[in-house]
């Protein structure tokens, strides 16, 4: 599985929705997913890639992970996984 | 003041996960207290437990739900689902918006700390999921009853350890006789069956390794339980004015404080919550017919609580029955004065009165009528139910036939 379909197949969970349904277009916002589903999915982010996500739910905008939409997301995780690489 | 009366109940414990099938347990005096299925139970020296057989929390939440439900939570939110449904109220509008959530536990969500604590201690796991907290809290179980139903008045836990239940249930009767709300959701969840949850008791060494035996002379320890009991308390004209069923009158509640030992229990702390509980309820002690007793097998609480008993009541001591259901689903801690309100109502509304099993020989100094291993059928008006707690803080609520 690329990385783009484990984060799609995480965030399909969390939003009870087919992954299908989730497009590298789509924003958490579209697909429902509130604050509390937004920090869940970032654990299950981490535990499925061991990284750790520099995320601050106080601050998202401040915290260096793109979430505005499953493309963001993939892109940031991406970046993170190729830092640990060495 | 208004009158306060109950027009719901619902449980899980050892014995059932509804009030009917307690009842049935009470009745039959069954025995809920086996083996415990917990993980590194090996590493325990104490071994058996009144756990909830068969618990299957997919079967009643989804997988979102559960991701913020600790156990103790799920058994406060189908208990209360039982008493709600039970009742027949909807908190909708006004009733709503006065009526609330008072939940006794002493160890909230005490499972979720165990696995966690586990995780990054024991397996060295440098991450936890984000609703850690929210699932360990003490009023998770409150909050989320609140959420279920609506109810948005008071709502708090209540923390003090084996008379959490008590407190809070006097705390929402309290509310509704004085008017602040015509009802309030109210009993108490406990679920300390976990590795570190027994560990920590037995550590206390009261506990006993082969048995829970009240009163009894061969009385070795207290064996706890898990489990939970809500109920709704209504104002009498309010639940009569639609109808619905009454289960028992709440006629009165008092709680005092040793002030002398963080674990010895004291007769005069428990006789005077006995004596206060009475005052309270305007009812002559001669009219107590039963008493569901805190109970818990140890050596010291049972033969305190029965020297209580003998001050307050004086020869009527011998007149009336006192048993301890904790026989039968052990002691569940902070929730325990919740189940055993269960006892109370039986005893009132179906003459049934719940034995003290696993009574082997009588102890002089617990010499009353503690209805030994078999319910016995009889009249009563008016119950008491004892909770003496660890910190010496005793809580006694008055029940009567209606």
């Amino acid at each position: 599985m690329t990385t783009e379909e484990k984060i799609r197949n995480i965030i399909a969970e969390q939003a009870m929705l087919d992954v299908a349904d989730v497009t590298p277009d789509s924003t958490l916002e579209s697909l429902g997913v509130d604050s509390l589903g937004l920090v869940e999915a970032i654990f299950a982010i981490e535990e499925a890639f061991e990284i750790s996500v520099p995320f601050n739910a106080n601050a998202p905008e401040e915290s260096n992970f793109d979430i505005s939409s499953v493309r963001s997301i993939t892109a940031a995780v991406q970046a993170l996984i190729d830092q640990q690489t060495p | 003041m208004k009158r306060v009366v109950i027009t719901g109940a619902g449980t899980v414990n050892a014995l059932a996960q509804d009030v009917a099938g307690t009842f049935a347990g009470f009745a039959e005096g069954r025995c809920g207290i086996g083996p415990l299925d917990i993980p590194d139970v090996d590493r325990l020296s104490v071994r058996i437990g009144a756990q909830v057989k068969g618990w299957d929390p997919q079967a009643h939440f989804s997988r979102q739900m559960l991701g913020l439900y600790d156990r103790f939570t799920q058994f406060a939110l189908i208990a209360a689902k039982q008493a709600v449904a039970q009742s027949g109220l909807s908190f909708d509008g006004a009733l709503g918006d006065e009526a609330g959530v008072v939940l006794g536990t002493a160890g909230g969500g005490l499972t979720t700390s165990d696995e966690n604590y586990r995780a990054v201690y024991a397996e060295g796991k440098n991450r936890v999921h984000p609703f850690v907290v929210p699932k360990l809290m003490n009023n998770a179980a409150a909050s989320h009853v609140s959420m279920a139903y609506g109810l948005r008045g008071p709502s708090y836990s209540v923390a003090t350890a084996c008379a959490s239940s008590n407190h809070a249930m006097g705390q929402a009767f309290h509310m509704v006789r004085a008017g602040m709300s015509r009802a309030m959701v109210t009993g108490g969840s406990e679920a300390m069956l976990c590795f570190g949850g027994i560990k920590a008791w037995e550590g206390l060494r009261v506990m006993s390794q082969d048995g829970c035996r009240p009163f009894s002379l061969t009385r070795n320890g207290m064996v706890q339980g898990e489990g939970a009991a809500v109920f709704v308390f209504e104002e009498l004209e309010h639940a009569r004015a639609r109808g619905a069923e009454i289960l028992a009158e709440v006629v009165g509640f008092a709680m005092t404080s040793d002030a002398s030992d963080i674990v010895m229990p004291s007769a005069q702390g428990a006789a005077r919550a006995i004596a206060g509980a009475l005052r309270d309820a305007r009812i002559d002690a001669g009219e107590v017919g039963y008493i569901n007793a805190h109970g818990t097998g140890t050596a010291a609480n049972d033969k305190t609580e029965c020297a209580a008993v003998r001050d307050v009541f004086g020869a009527h001591a011998e007149g009336l029955m006192i048993s301890s259901t904790k026989s039968m689903h052990g002691h569940l801690i902070g929730g325990t004065g919740a189940v055993e309100l269960l006892a109370c109502i039986m005893a009132l509304r179906d003459g049934v009165i719940a034995p003290t099993i696993n009574h082997e020989a009588p102890d002089p100094d617990c010499a009353l009528d503690v209805v030994p291993n078999e319910a016995r059928a009889a009249r009563v008006d008016v119950a008491l139910s004892n909770a003496f707690a660890f910190g010496g803080l005793n809580a006694v609520l008055a029940l009567r036939r209606i």
